[in-house]
């Protein structure tokens, strides 16, 4: 995919980064722009857009700044500091769209884009079959928001995150990995909106994400064994790295994950072990099991198979060309269709704390919300931006709307969707002592679902037998397939809040040309009974 | 926008590389007007048009590297980019796999350009859209698609006297078209260097007449089918397998083309004997850039040759470890076939399955690259050499080495481009038995 800034990949999955913006000295990454030139540049775009027959407009100034830090062993492969910065003007003229963006950031550089946003606008309304109804969002007035990080990540001297990252590699390969990858990927979204509704929001909005990847060789038999870190990337600073011990999740069999801080280290040198000791692990028998979901396997399964079919514009048919429609329609919707369990429950939910995709305001200047969207089981509800809220009989947007960059134009994007834990008392241990024949599954491995989000193929990082309530042993070339209704519907236990935490995508790509976004799924662990296990051995002779 | 010339260019690049005090530099520019118009639900959404131009220069002082970007080119700017990289080199870590830039090397210029591509213009783009849109209204169905098109250059220059610059275009044409019930649907792809190669009316028909063929699909049993897979849907499986030809990889035993006990597969038979895939800059049609993003020049090199892997991509780093050469990264993909098109595969078939498009390919082992995917948009089921009826689609776990070990017939090479891959291909279409399908899907 040529897809451009970031891309490596993806429709309506999950992306690789690449290269993004101007590169800039490190120290520029801790500067913030003067929130009043921002306005005064927002303002002229909006006069200009109102003169030239603007029924609406929004003016998006934005800072976007990413770091990354790659190593591999005892090498520093790349450290990247870049920085995208526009203008991004977005105008209703004769009931139609039309944006355009600029990196001249003086008043006559915004007024050409708003100008060009109106004849672009202007252009389209002569094909437009039906004109843009907007759903109203009140004025907010000057409004700010940042995640509330403690550190601010760009600040970390690189030399602190090469360390820790070598550290990691290190302490891996000394734990029996051959090699050892590690990366840092920072990022800062500093968002100024202003639109012809009364509103500007000046945003400061922070992710962090700390993957790695040690692979374990046997030359002997030419065998391979990777294991990923099983933490998350999250909508925190640099605290995120401090481990505190409240933030580990301990599972029966001494598999350790974490919550809101991670301690990297620890984890790269259970991965060593683990990967080791998957080099020797049994194949799985292919068959039906209970499946057991640790929070950081399920994410990926919500992201998919829920997330994404609940995008309006991909159930109404925009995307039909890329990542594609849905199955879960709007007569489903209306004919109350069985989306899961009656213990399945899912949120959307723009203001959980620490997650990627919290904010105070979307990027059509709608204030974060958090709303059902399958309740009992029951669909009930979709995710929508302004001049889609009245499709579904709504009269306020979900606050959805979310653009990569001041280049590109908004349009729905997921916001954070997530599975409720259960009501009643359970721990992991006690669901998997009910457990007769079942995999136990943690971490992000392949993934893979067709363009409706029917029929999806899930694999992981770790798997483990349970055998009449215990786990016994590691397994390996373990994946399962599913159809998401009836997936959704044998989930059959789901444990308590104690043990709710959140995955997430830091690449989810979507849309032509495709952009990225950002997105988490919190869960806590849960069971599905009687899913079909493949098991993914081949030989090449 | 208006590019600088190409003479304006090699200055900027001098001035910068003469500018710089570190022990090496290299300059890189490279700008682009990239076009688009998307379309949806028989209605132009989005469109727009981007021009970015762009200097990249990166300097070393021994092995401390650094890079700056800028994208102003007066003088004080240029100072600056330079002055910027050095600051950073001289604070970055020493890299032990440091390489110094290129050589000078001898560029032979490859026919990337078309002046048609890089003049269109918003009309043409809108009338694109509008005859497929127009095409699919007549017939009571539903198009959603996308155009793109490119026209940039791209210039290197660095302290060891090394120059190039080249002009590129390209442009990418896809459409899906959907019966208004949601129970068809069909695609169509085109990828091109010269636009006027490009007639969105006749290709929408592609579309179209899956997207109506489609509509009452039966279910088959899961198994392993003789297959016939379009080069768009082989493309996607090819492709995936080629990023894994890194040599590092496998002399490191983590790559299927890694020995066991140690080394790689090179010269060993890993594919049926029909097998030959080339990477060649120059090749008319499917021509890219004469050098890779190093700078380093690119060569006519046969990855497989009849079945045999006959090159493993080697970085340069890679290379000066191992004692080897190391030539340009491959910018494109081209993969030898016999002369029938499908439809004539389709004619010699005694029974089996048509795949028009394969989507969402994912890695499930890296041990046996074995991938797995879905089939979308057009898939039909053969019975003596003719397509008797649509097919739900089906999911596959098949690993591209295996399915290049299973070849009952190649057909002719088509351009193709791939929605995870950057490399221009030409692909055949493929007549394979035993390819494994694992489930059914529900998709439309």
């Amino acid at each position: 995919m040529r897809r451009r800034d970031f891309l490596g990949v993806v429709g309506g999955g999950v992306v690789l980064p690449m290269a993004f913006g101007r590169l800039i000295a490190a120290e520029e990454l801790v500067t913030t722009m003067d929130v009043a030139a921002k306005k005064r540049l927002a303002d002229a775009a909006l006069n200009i857009a109102k003169g030239a027959g603007a029924s609406y407009c929004d003016v998006r100034v934005g800072r976007y700044l990413r770091q990354s830090v790659l190593t591999r062993e005892k090498t520093v492969q790349n450290v990247v500091n870049a920085e995208s910065l526009g203008v991004g003007v977005r105008v209703i003229v004769d009931g139609a769209w039309g944006f355009a963006a600029t990196n001249d950031m003086t008043p006559d550089g915004v007024a050409a884009a708003a100008r060009s946003a109106a004849a672009i606008a202007r252009a389209n309304a002569r094909q437009q079959t039906e004109p843009v109804r907007l759903a109203p969002a009140p004025a907010q007035g000057e409004v700010t928001w940042a995640t509330p990080i403690r550190t601010n990540a760009m600040a970390v001297p690189i030399k602190e995150k090469v360390d820790l990252l070598l550290s990691v590699n290190a302490a891996a390969q000394a734990a029996g990995a051959d090699f050892a990858q590690s990366t840092l990927f920072l990022v800062n979204e500093q968002k100024y909106f202003a639109s012809t509704d009364g509103t500007y929001v000046d945003q400061d909005v922070h992710r962090i994400w700390a993957p790695f990847t040690v692979t374990a060789i046997d030359r002997q038999s030419g065998k391979f064994r990777t294991r990923d870190g099983l933490s998350s990337p999250m909508g925190m600073g640099y605290e995120f790295l401090d481990s505190k011990p409240q933030d580990k999740f301990t599972a029966p069999n001494g598999v350790i994950t974490y919550g809101a801080s991670y301690d990297m280290i620890e984890d790269a040198v259970a991965a060593a072990k683990q990967a080791r000791e998957k080099l020797a692990a049994p194949s799985v028998q292919a068959g039906k099991y209970d499946l057991v979901l640790d929070p950081t396997h399920t994410f990926l399964t919500i992201h998919e198979s829920v997330g994404h079919p609940l995008e309006l514009d991909r159930v109404l048919g925009y995307e039909a060309n890329y990542a594609g429609t849905s199955f879960a329609t709007i007569d489903k919707r209306d004919a109350g269709l069985m989306y899961g369990s009656k213990l399945v429950n899912f949120v959307a939910d723009r203001t959980e704390p620490n997650s990627l995709g919290a904010i105070g305001w979307d990027d059509e200047g709608v204030r974060a919300k958090r709303w059902d969207l399958v309740k009992d089981g029951k669909l009930v509800d979709y995710q929508t931006i302004r001049d889609q809220a009245h499709i579904v009989g709504k009269n306020e947007s979900d606050g959805c709307s979310y653009a990569a960059s001041w280049s590109d134009v908004q349009f729905q994007r997921m916001p954070n969707v997530s599975l409720m834990p259960g009501t009643a008392p359970l721990s992991v241990a006690d669901m998997v002592s009910q457990v007769e024949n079942g995999v136990y599954m943690f971490g992000r491995g392949s993934y893979s679902i067709d363009q409706q989000r029917y029929n999806a193929q899930f694999g992981g990082q770790l798997f483990y037998e349970i055998k009449n309530g215990k786990i016994t042993r590691m397994l390996e070339d373990v994946a399962y397939q599913m159809r998401t209704p009836e997936f959704w519907g044998a989930c059959s236990a789901i444990c308590d809040k104690r043990d709710w935490r959140m995955g997430g995508s830091f690449f989810d790509g979507k849309g032509q040309p495709s952009q990225v976004s950002a997105v988490s799924h919190g869960s806590a662990t849960a069971r599905f009974d009687g899913v079909n296990v493949i098991n993914t051995a081949r030989s090449l002779g | 926008m208006a590019f600088p010339t190409q003479d304006q260019v090699k200055a900027i690049l001098e001035k910068v590389v003469k500018l710089s005090k570190a022990d090496e530099c290299t300059a890189v520019m490279a700008g682009s007007t990239d076009g688009n118009i998307r379309f949806a639900l028989n209605n132009v959404s989005t469109s727009g048009i981007v021009n970015d131009t762009e200097l990249a220069v990166t300097v070393a002082y021994g092995k401390r590297v650094g890079s700056a970007t800028i994208n102003a080119f007066d003088d004080a700017s240029l100072a600056r980019v330079v002055k910027r990289a050095e600051e950073l080199a001289m604070l970055a870590p020493e890299n032990p796999e440091f390489v110094p830039a290129v050589a000078k090397q001898a560029y032979r210029a490859s026919p990337t350009f078309d002046a048609a591509t890089a003049a269109i213009t918003p009309d043409l783009r809108a009338d694109v859209a509008a005859k497929s849109i127009a095409a699919c209204k007549a017939e009571k169905l539903i198009a959603a698609g996308f155009l793109s098109d490119t026209s940039n250059f791209s210039a290197t220059a660095n302290s060891n006297g090394n120059y190039g610059y080249q002009t590129a275009t390209r442009a990418n044409y896809t459409c899906t078209v959907r019966t208004t019930d949601g129970r068809g649907s069909g695609w169509v792809g085109k990828d091109v260097q010269d636009v006027t190669q490009l007639n969105a009316d006749t290709e929408v028909r592609v579309a179209m007449r899956k997207a109506a063929a489609s509509a009452e699909a039966r279910a088959l049993e899961p198994g392993k089918y003789t297959v016939i897979l379009e080069p768009a849907a082989a493309a996607g499986l090819v492709s995936f397998m080629i990023r894994f030809f890194d040599a590092r990889q496998a002399d490191e035993g983590r790559s299927f083309l890694s020995k066991k006990g140690g080394g790689n597969k090179l010269g060993e038979q890993v594919y049926d004997p029909r097998v030959t895939m080339i990477a060649d800059p120059w090749n008319p049609e499917a021509a890219v850039m004469p050098w890779d993003n190093t700078g380093l020049a690119r060569e006519r090199q046969a990855l497989v040759q009849d079945g045999k892997i006959a090159n493993l991509n080697y970085s340069r780093f890679w290379a000066q470890k191992t004692g080897k050469t190391a030539v340009g990264q491959p910018g494109n993909l081209l993969m030898m076939g016999g002369t029938k098109s499908t439809a004539d595969l389709v004619r010699t078939t005694e029974r089996g399955i048509l795949v028009t498009r394969t989507w969402y390919i994912r890695m499930v082992d890296p041990q046996t690259v074995l991938l797995t995917g879905l089939t979308r948009d057009g898939t039909f089921y053969i019975e003596n050499g003719e397509i008797k009826y649509p097919l739900k689609n089906f999911r596959f776990n098949e690993s591209p080495v295996i399915m290049l070990n299973n070849i009952d017939e190649l057909g002719r090479p088509v351009r193709v481009a791939s929605d995870e891959s950057s490399l221009v291909m030409m692909i055949p279409p493929m007549k394979l038995r035993d390819f494994t399908f694992t489930s059914l899907s529900d998709a439309v």
